[in-house]
């Protein structure tokens, strides 16, 4: 059995915690009518942001979904700013420009969500292709839905990205549901990682539930792209807890179906098992960690709550340099 | 002063700003072996080799999105679609990823990407490889295009592009190409945003721009045996386009004429018409006039793409007309 230091465990336990915590509290201010817009939660996939960005440091990229706040945390942004944003307040990553859909943290490398679906593909490539003349080590990666397969998108990127060798990473978060849409019904193969062959490289599968199947995979495509070796595809296999968005009222499936996935599946649980069993960990260190992580995103809220709006005099900036 | 082509004139901007700043590079379908379906690559790849100047696969979203994607990592790309009528592949890129990066990040990043979009009416290139499709992107703020006239602004303007920080679409006439003009040697920078008087009159203003500022200063020769005095403006900028510069000669001339090969209808001069309308209309003595191409996809036989060319004779008319 591999052993894992103090330090990663805690990573690992502390991330997915607070990406379920900022998910759930965010949920609540939503339906709360406290927030405005579109909100997509990642509850119960917070092992593969998580699993996939302790491989990561500031200074590679990640591209990010619609469903973005569990890699935009996992990259290391601020709660607060991220919590404001989706506030839209001044405070937030975008000043209240982006909100939930649109949040990004160049500063430590999380170049966007994006609220087009298959649309962080091809600059993920770019940003790749960015670092490679710059002859840097670094890489880039790019999450994406099972339905983000099925875009021109995807078939573009990947050919550009094993074509010119490039240091990308391709995150498939296969969670079962495009939109309202069960994964075999608008997908031609049960697995993503099938299409890499189709593109020459190398396409894994991991229990996307499980972090340190994440952890490993992406540690091997991480190690592969930064020697020069090329994109790798990892199927991560997960299931989404929630709705497509907030308050979709989920026509196309059973609560039952729902809460059975979540009962013998949730990230953090197998995790608390997996460290409790194992001896990695104990009931107090994880019970501290959860702790810290409750006062943290409540605070986070506060900040939230406590920024103001941007000014209505603000619509013109930023638009160009 | 020495006289290149136009198509001269962007490889001397290229090769100029490319020694200048090794973040610039270039990329697009047939631009490094074949030095670009017009010629206007060549040599480029022996200068600065395969890897700045990169032949891609014919796969447009890939293009266009790697270059937002290389821009946000720091790089300055310039990315080549070939025909400007292929921008349509990838326009999520363009008008969703590209035009709205800084905004909606809140100016987290600059984006300095120049798209070149070789347009307008060829021999016979028919519905898919003659349009012109400027108007598309005055509708979408977050970027700026520019559209050069003339080999001088061709070179001026692309360099001002490739140093600007936000991404510029670069318009470049494919019969311009072969024209030949006096071309200032080295740093030569035309400013975006800025239009050109290129000539001065009294009587009528034609705003125009790229190939149909041909068909201005034909028109205003002819009009001028007839004692019209044509003040010929030169847009060169399209987004932001310069209304200072477009307010003063109505308001000297009276009379505004707007002249594009595109299609009329939500074209430029559509805009352009509108503003000076709310902005000037008292001091107008005649409707605005304006010529573009018919509601019609290009077509392809001689006779019909004939018909679809905006003529001379029309524009001289149609200006007599207003007085």
């Amino acid at each position: 059995m591999t052993e894992y230091s103090k330090e990663l465990l805690t990573y690992f336990y502390r991330t997915m915690c607070r990406i379920r915590l900022f998910e759930e509290t965010v949920e609540k201010h939503f339906l709360n009518g406290e927030i405005p817009g579109f909100v997509h939660l990642y509850i119960g996939e917070e092992a593969i942001a998580t699993g996939v960005c302790a491989n990561l440091t500031k200074s590679d990229y990640i591209e990010s979904t619609h469903r973005g706040h569990g890699h935009t945390i996992a990259k290391g942004a601020d709660v607060n700013r991220a919590m404001a944003e989706i506030f839209g307040r001044k405070t937030g990553f975008c000043k209240g420009k982006g909100g939930s859909m649109h949040i990004a943290d160049f500063s430590v490398g999380m170049l966007g969500a994006n609220g087009v679906v298959g649309g962080g593909f091809n600059l993920a490539v770019g940003a790749a292709l960015g670092i490679k003349m710059q002859e840097r080590k670094d890489v880039s990666v790019v999450f994406f839905g099972d339905g983000a397969s099925n875009r021109g998108t995807f078939h573009e990127g990947a050919n550009l990205a094993a074509a010119w060798n490039l240091p990308v990473i391709f995150v498939c978060e296969n969670n079962k549901w495009a939109s309202t849409t069960p994964h075999g019904s608008q997908t031609s193969v049960e697995n993503i990682s099938d299409r890499a062959v189709g593109y020459g490289m190398p396409g894994v599968i991991v229990d996307g539930n499980d972090v340190f199947e994440v952890y490993e995979a992406t540690k091997k495509a991480v190690e592969r792209a930064r020697q020069g070796g090329g994109p790798t595809l990892i199927e991560a296999k997960t299931y989404r807890i929630k709705g497509h968005f907030v308050g979709d009222p989920e026509l196309y499936r059973t609560k039952e179906e729902v809460k059975e996935q979540f009962e013998k599946n949730d990230p953090i649980k197998r995790f608390e098992m997996k460290v409790l069993e194992e001896k990695w960990m104990t009931e107090k260190e994880l019970a501290a960690i959860k702790e810290e992580e409750e006062e943290l995103i409540k605070k986070s809220v506060e900040f939230a709550k406590n920024s103001p709006f941007p000014d209505a005099s603000e619509i013109y900036e930023d638009l160009y340099v | 002063m020495r006289e290149i082509t136009f198509s001269q004139a962007t490889l001397e901007a290229m090769s100029e700003e490319m020694r200048r700043d090794k973040s610039i590079f270039v990329m697009g379908e047939d631009i490094a072996r074949q030095g670009g379906i017009f010629g206007q690559f060549k040599g480029l790849p022996q200068e600065f080799g395969f890897d700045r100047v990169r032949d891609t696969p014919i796969s447009e979203t890939a293009i266009m999105g790697a270059g937002v994607g290389a821009a946000l990592a720091g790089m300055r790309p310039v990315v080549d679609m070939h025909f400007a009528d292929f921008m349509g592949v990838c326009m999520d890129e363009i008008f969703n990823q590209m035009a709205k990066i800084r905004y909606m990040f809140g100016g987290q990043c600059r984006l300095p990407v120049v798209v070149r979009a070789p347009d307008g009416l060829t021999s016979g290139g028919a519905a898919q490889h003659s349009q012109s499709i400027e108007s598309w992107f005055m509708h979408i703020p977050g970027i700026k295009v520019v559209i050069p006239s003339n080999p001088a602004d061709a070179k001026g303007l692309l360099k001002a592009a490739i140093r600007d920080d936000n991404p510029v679409i670069y318009f470049e006439n494919k019969i311009l190409y072969r024209e030949k003009g006096p071309v200032p040697e080295g740093e030569y920078i035309v400013p975006i945003g800025k239009a050109n008087v290129a000539k001065e009159g009294k009587d009528v203003t034609i705003i125009s721009y790229s190939i149909m500022m041909k068909k201005a200063f034909e028109a205003a020769e002819i009009l001028a045996k007839d004692g019209i005095d044509v003040e010929v403006i030169d847009l060169r900028t399209i987004v932001p386009y310069d209304r200072e510069t477009i307010l003063e000669s109505v308001k000297k001339t009276h009379r505004l004429v707007i002249v594009h090969e595109a299609v009329k209808q939500g074209g430029v001069g559509a805009e352009i018409a509108a503003f000076v309308a709310e902005e000037a209309i008292d001091y107008l003595d005649a409707p605005i006039l304006r010529f573009g191409a018919p509601f019609t996809p290009v077509p392809f036989s001689p006779v019909l793409e004939n018909a679809y060319r905006i003529k001379i004779e029309d524009i001289v008319k149609g200006i007599k007309e207003m007085f």
